[in-house]
């Protein structure tokens, strides 16, 4: 467990520190997840237990992890105030056009399984 | 109430009381959730923050006073973010199969999405910060918020965007699938897991586990394809 939370964070750290120090336009974590990814994918084996439960257990709590910065929008209640019209309409309508493209594309390409 | 009042004193300055409500509060959003079914509104993580929120709003608390103790919610959204390599190795060999369909089919989607969601809120006169902290509203959380920040919009902004968006996404997936006659069920999940991410993932998860297994990969390789695409799509709508 704590093997395994210190990989996820130093995989973190360095994505961190690759994002800043190089300049690279992506967050920290995400370079973060490309390296856990490679990791994995070069060692080839099935990783350890520990690694899946700590993962396992963070990826499960998702929802809960998002709740301190949703409630930031406690400090944004004016400007939601002045763009209810924009974001009532961009919202659903960009979602729906991406529901609609990725699933075209998605249908058009993939081969029958 | 002297007493009381110097006992909520020593409370508001200390990290225990914004960490002890985070965790609290979610722990009667799951259960309450559970008493409303499967509608896009049974979501613990919307439940939560309305009530903080009002909460917050009643005792005159400032989030920055909250946000001492719930930092260390907060902080393991990084280390999680990362986690997500894990199912995303797990599907290493389907993600292979089909990469040639999955990956033009999410940077399609990422775009439109996107760009149409800063191009709309833009005619319709929304700030700046608005505009650039939807540009990621398709993305789990927090990738999304990552990006905001870089691209210099309100990761709080872009927080709750999300969070509309997957709830949105829960709505639309169903009459949009049948509107356009979509019956694979990979297609179906990776435009949830791309257009909703890990809410309308889980909605997905429901109804088929093909959907939820490549709703999983879309939201993982949907959060490194946007935050590639995304800062690229700003320069190049302001330019």
């Amino acid at each position: 467990m704590l093997n395994a939370l210190t990989l996820l964070i130093v995989c973190q750290f360095v994505g961190e520190v690759i994002a800043r120090g190089i300049g690279i336009p992506l967050p920290g974590p995400v370079i973060g997840l490309l390296l856990l990814l490679t990791w994995l994918i070069l060692r080839d084996r099935t990783p350890d237990p520990t690694l899946r439960q700590t993962g396992g257990w963070l990826l499960a709590h998702f929802g809960l992890l998002f709740v301190p910065a949703g409630v930031g929008v406690v400090t944004q209640l004016d400007v939601l105030g002045r763009s209810w019209l924009p974001l009532l309409v961009a919202i659903p309508v960009s979602t729906f056009l991406g529901l609609v493209v990725t699933a075209w594309v998605m249908q058009r390409l993939a081969k029958p399984e | 109430m002297d007493k009381l009042f110097h006992l909520w004193v020593y409370l508001e300055t200390t990290p225990l009381l914004g960490l002890a409500a985070t965790l609290l509060v979610w722990r009667a959003a799951v259960w309450s959730s559970s008493f409303l079914g499967t509608g896009p509104f049974a979501n613990p993580m919307l439940l939560s923050v309305l009530a903080l929120v009002l909460l917050l709003l009643a005792t005159g608390t400032p989030y920055s006073a909250y946000f001492e103790g719930a930092q260390y919610v907060h902080f393991l959204l990084g280390p999680a973010t990362v986690a997500l390599a894990l199912p995303m190795y797990a599907n290493l060999s389907r993600i292979r199969a089909s990469a040639r369909a999955i990956l033009p089919a999410l940077l399609a989607g990422s775009i439109v999405a996107s760009g149409s969601a800063m191009l709309i809120a833009s005619l319709l006169g929304a700030d700046r910060t608005v505009v650039l902290s939807l540009a990621p509203k398709s993305v789990t959380t927090p990738i999304a918020m990552g990006i905001a920040e870089q691209i210099g919009g309100q990761p709080s902004l872009a927080a709750v965007f999300v969070l509309l968006t997957g709830l949105s996404a829960i709505v639309l997936i169903g009459p949009t699938m049948k509107l356009m006659r979509v019956a694979d069920m990979r297609a179906q999940g990776l435009a949830a897991g791309m257009a909703g991410h890990g809410l309308a993932t889980a909605r997905m998860l429901l109804v088929s586990e093909t959907a939820g297994a490549f709703g999983g990969l879309a939201i993982g390789l949907n959060g490194v394809i946007t935050a590639i695409v995304v800062p690229l799509l700003v320069t190049f709508l302001r330019g």
